[in-house]
């Protein structure tokens, strides 16, 4: 194979995001200390014109669609659509972390800087072509996410998830680099392609890609808190700064999903008969644990953590039904999940308070009466959690679930729609204190959100309504997406 | 847009637009909601005398795709069936809006918001064509009842709203399992299409799965009728909620549950649901005898009428499932009665309520003596509710249980008893309220009817006269869509039951 090693125009082109990113990162680091005290804000302001850049860099490199640098990358509408999506996440993290920072002032470069590399780690991942970029691509997300979750280092939760996810999430990767290495002895190739055409090979030994299959389900699993290899997640998502969890929650989570859909149905395609039941076996056991879980708990960001399990466990319903149906289900489900988590987060950070004391959900407590904007918008969220018609999550459930019956889950259909009915009793208890409760002493205190905030509350709303009642246009898109190269 | 759009299309803008009024503005809250219902109420008259009676199918129809994959439609349009109880609900709503006039003082921007919310949701739960659809609006009707009950009922409200919003979730997630999966056989969500392939034979179901999906289907809508043992969040739902939530989840809400059985499982699976029409038909009927048993006991007057909609709700569905004319025609009818007549008395407790702020039976006592006008009315709405002939109930018991005779005669003798139960606790709870010695400080406190009671009350005797008298207004309209749905049942039935020709569907 002639090897040119000297990248083409086109291949810069298609690799613009990641460049743009790396560049404002980078500058960022530059800036902090010729700006830190003076002009603090200014930090975020250049992520989030660096992150609108890229998506248009994004936009720009889908009119060249095809392999960049010697078939590592891939720009596919697949690959696109993740892209705009960590990147809108990055924007509305960005967003919804000024009035944060700043309450705990704690407004440096290096923050943004970080959250540009991991979500630049993220556009790798979704694009990449090849077990090894997959790797850089996680590993670069990853570490610029362990950094983050202990941004606030004088901060005992913050040391506690940032060693946690550090310690786990290493692990993790252990795992799935394993995996990747039997499959490099096994085909001797690390490109997804190669590795799909190897596999069809009657002379390969399925066995030995199953083991490899399997190591790298439990890496992935893991990045994407299926249970029960969501231990870590409660912990780190309950001590990591609120921008961070909630950050943590869509970004890393959608890319580590990208990955899962392209290694399973590219490279495994041929042993999907082993895979399936597995995956069929955590989406319920994510779905009920999450669930369950969450019906107790009191602290807010740990409850949207055990949400966020049960979430991972149907869009793993979408996974298991193995079909392009499923596919674009799961792209939509994301991105509808990622809209409204963000916004409840949002909501969380607003009321948290400095030190994020108030946590505990009596704190929303007369919300209704006291912030009636805020708690409209934190409706709609709830209510795009529960999946009621109209809302983003529900057109998402609808989709995922859809798939599953068309590919004759049917069993797994029934005991998921159960569980979303089980999981609308915790989404209805924060309404209820919001509206049916007195004000409490946290609401009293609050003052109107900040316009940062505010933008950080509307753009969810506004994105969840349109995934809600006009969904045709992105899901003609990853539906027309949802078929990889193999 | 067509006259139905527009009557859907009312609600929906005067909830956004109610919801931008500013808080300080209570009164022009208040006027616009009322104006909006009412508004909405004369449109819908217009619906009524521009429907073609005795022509078939849809009418009113506008069909659009909405999403284009999977597709679906915005499809809606009316019959004989949905006909009136789309005018139930824009006829009610204006009368909601009024009677919470000086009940609802806190967040009344909300509230009044709600309402009409609420009023778009059940309109277009009866005008969807497209199963899809139909979901969306089952599913928004329960987001304003939530806050209804949940920010202005009494004591218990959070209990009481919580159970109502998960019962009714826990439903409903199966019947969209159903949806779908009846989509993947016929590619289609449109109501129509997905019918005529049933009935062509395009797709055939097996036993088990006509079964499944029937329950599926069914379970959901006996949550919301409520069949008995499924009511148990009806009583707390209607004592914690409003006047006006109560009005609206009685007289229309509870319908919807009604109108999907009729609309969707008869004609889907008519094999499933004859085969399981026994034990449905059993359970109506302890409904009936169970619901009117306990409705006696009951120390609260409003328990006491949630109790009877119980009982009175069985007959529903027990004329639904009789599979005979008569029965169907009874139970449409009884549904639209049991609209007015438990209504009226919701909304009667209710202003009882306002005047004493106790619901209990043993607070009241000699009403009559200091408001003889209220007691007159609230006789009035005590009869119809017993079945009093002239009166509107009369008109449907007698029809479901002469069609039920039909079928099968004891089924009609055990729901004779309900007829004879209602008469026993509604007139014994009459005699505690009313007559006796009237203390002074009742009398101190029951004021007569003023004049915006009398324009909430006044409209539904005078609708329950004319519908006891008058039936001919109604009921051809009715009759004539249940003679079809019961034709395509029974045709399905024979298709059924003869080895199946058509081929199964390609999965």
């Amino acid at each position: 194979m002639p090897v040119n090693f000297a990248p083409s125009a086109d291949d810069m082109l298609r690799f613009g995001p990641e460049i743009i990113l790396t560049v404002a990162g980078t500058l960022l680091m530059v800036l902090d200390p010729l700006f830190s005290r003076r002009l603090p804000r200014i930090f975020g302001h250049i992520s989030i014109a660096a992150l609108i850049a890229a998506i248009f860099a994004a936009i720009s490199a889908n009119g060249l669609p095809g392999f960049a640098f010697s078939n590592l990358l891939v720009i596919d509408g697949f690959g696109t659509y993740f892209r705009i999506l960590v990147l809108a996440i990055g924007i509305l993290t960005v967003l919804s972390s000024y009035r944060y920072l700043s309450r705990e002032q704690a407004d440096t470069g290096e923050y943004h800087a970080l959250i540009l590399f991991s979500v630049m780690g993220q556009c790798v991942m979704v694009t990449a072509n090849d077990l090894i970029m997959i790797f850089i691509g996680l590993e670069i997300s990853s570490i610029a996410s362990y950094v983050l979750a202990g941004y606030l280092r004088n901060d005992k939760r913050n040391n506690e998830a940032a060693l946690k996810y550090f310690l786990l999430g290493s692990f993790a990767t252990g795992f799935l680099l394993y995996g990747v290495a039997i499959i490099f002895g096994l085909t001797g190739s690390t490109q997804l392609p190669a590795i799909h055409n190897s596999l069809r090979d009657p002379a390969t030994s399925l066995m030995v890609a199953g083991v490899a299959a399997a190591l790298m389900f439990v890496g992935l699993a893991f990045k994407v808190s299926g249970a029960p290899f969501h231990i870590w997640a409660p912990d780190v998502y309950q001590g990591a700064p609120a921008p961070i969890s909630a950050f943590m929650a869509t970004g890393p989570k959608a890319a580590a999903f990208a990955i899962f859909l392209r290694i399973f149905l590219t490279a495994f395609d041929r042993i999907s008969a082993t895979w399936m039941p597995i995956v069929w076996i955590v989406a319920l056991l994510s779905m009920t644990i999450g669930n369950f879980a969450a019906l107790t708990q009191n602290n807010l960001k740990r409850m949207l953590a055990y949400s966020s399990i049960a979430h991972a466990g149907y869009i793993l319903v979408a996974l298991a039904s193995n079909s392009d149906f499923g596919t674009s289900a799961a792209m939509f489900y994301l991105a509808a999940y990622a809209l409204m988590n963000l916004g409840a987060f949002a909501v969380i950070i607003y009321i948290s308070g400095k030190g994020e004391k108030h946590l505990r959900i009596e704190d929303l407590a007369g919300l209704g009466q006291r912030q009636p904007f805020t708690a409209a918008m934190m409706t709609v969220f709830l209510l795009s959690f529960i999946g009621v018609p109209l809302t983003g999550g529900f057109f998402g459930k609808f989709y995922i679930f859809r798939a599953a019956l068309h590919s004759g889950l049917t069993w797994l259909t029934v005991l998921g729609l159960l569980n979303s009915a089980v999981a609308a009793y915790y989404y209805l208890r924060l309404m209820v204190v919001m509206y049916m409760h007195e004000p409490g002493e946290v609401t009293k205190d609050l003052e109107s959100p900040s316009p940062a905030l505010k933008a950080a509350l509307v753009l969810p709303a506004i994105g969840t309504f349109f995934l809600g009642i006009l969904p045709g246009a992105v899901l003609t898109f990853t539906q027309n997406a949802a078929t990889f190269v193999k | 847009m067509n006259l139905l759009e527009i009557v859907l299309a009312l609600p929906a803008i005067g909830f956004i637009l109610t919801m931008l009024i500013p808080r300080s503005q209570d009164f022009a809250v208040r006027a616009f909601a009322l104006a909006v219902s009412v508004v909405a109420f004369l449109a819908s008259i217009g619906l009524a005398t521009g429907f073609q009676f005795g022509q078939p199918g849809q009418q009113f129809v506008h069909d659009f795709v909405w999403i284009s994959t999977p597709e679906i439609h915005w499809h809606v349009g009316i019959d004989g069936l949905s006909l009136w109880l789309i005018i139930l609900t824009t006829f009610l709503t204006p009368i909601a809006v009024l009677i919470s006039w000086k009940a609802i003082q806190h967040q009344a921007k909300e509230f009044f918001a709600f309402v009409l919310l609420l009023e778009f949701g059940l309109i277009g739960v009866f005008a969807a064509w497209d199963l899809f659809l139909f979901y969306t609006f089952w599913e928004i009707v329960l987001v304003p009842m939530y806050f209804l009950i949940g920010m202005w009922g009494h004591d218990r409200r959070i209990y009481a709203t919580v159970k109502f919003f998960l019962y009714t979730m826990a439903g409903s997630v199966l019947m969209l399992a159903a949806i779908i999966y009846v989509y993947n056989l016929a590619g289609t969500f449109d109501y129509a299409a997905i019918l005529s392939q049933f009935q062509s034979g395009q797709i055939s179901l097996n036993h088990t799965e006509g079964t499944l999906l029937f329950l599926a289907f069914f379970v959901a809508f006996a949550i919301k009728v409520p069949l008995f043992p499924l009511h148990t969040w009806l009583p707390d739902a209607h004592v914690e909620a409003p006047t006006a939530g109560s009005l609206m989840l009685a007289s229309v809400m509870l319908k919807m549950g009604c109108y999907g059985m009729i609309r969707f499982c008869l004609p889907m699976f008519p094999a499933a649901a004859r085969e399981n029409a026994w034990w449905i038909n059993i359970l109506a009927i302890i409904g009936i005898i169970y619901g009117a048993l306990v409705a006696m006991v009951q120390p609260n007057m409003k328990k006491l009428v949630a109790y009877s909609s119980v009982s009175h709700l069985g007959f529903v569905v027990l004329g639904v499932f009789s599979f005979t004319q008569m029965g169907m025609d009874g139970a449409v009818y009884q549904m639209l009665n049991h609209g007015i007549s438990t209504g009226a008395l919701f909304i009667l407790v209710g202003m009882m309520y306002e005047r004493r702020h106790s619901l209990a039976i043993k607070d009241f006592g000699g009403v009559a003596t200091a408001a003889p006008w209220l007691a007159t009315v609230f006789l009035i709405t005590t009869l119809a509710s017993v079945g009093l002939p002239m009166l509107n109930n009369f008109v449907g018991e007698f029809l479901v249980l002469q069609g039920t005779a039909q079928a099968n005669f004891t089924w009609s003798a055990f729901a004779a008893i309900g007829v004879i139960l209602s008469a026993c606790y509604m007139l014994w709870m009459y005699q505690r309220v009313f007559f006796g010695n009237a203390s002074d400080d009742l009398k101190h406190h029951m004021p007569e009817l003023n004049i915006r009671e009398w324009v909430c009350i006044a409209p539904l005797i005078a609708m329950m006269l004319w519908m006891g008298i008058y039936t001919q207004s109604f009921l051809p309209a009715v009759s004539e869509t249940n003679s079809r749905i019961l034709a395509q049942t029974s045709r399905a039935v024979i298709s059924a039951v003869i080895p199946a020709g058509g081929a199964r569907h390609a999965r």
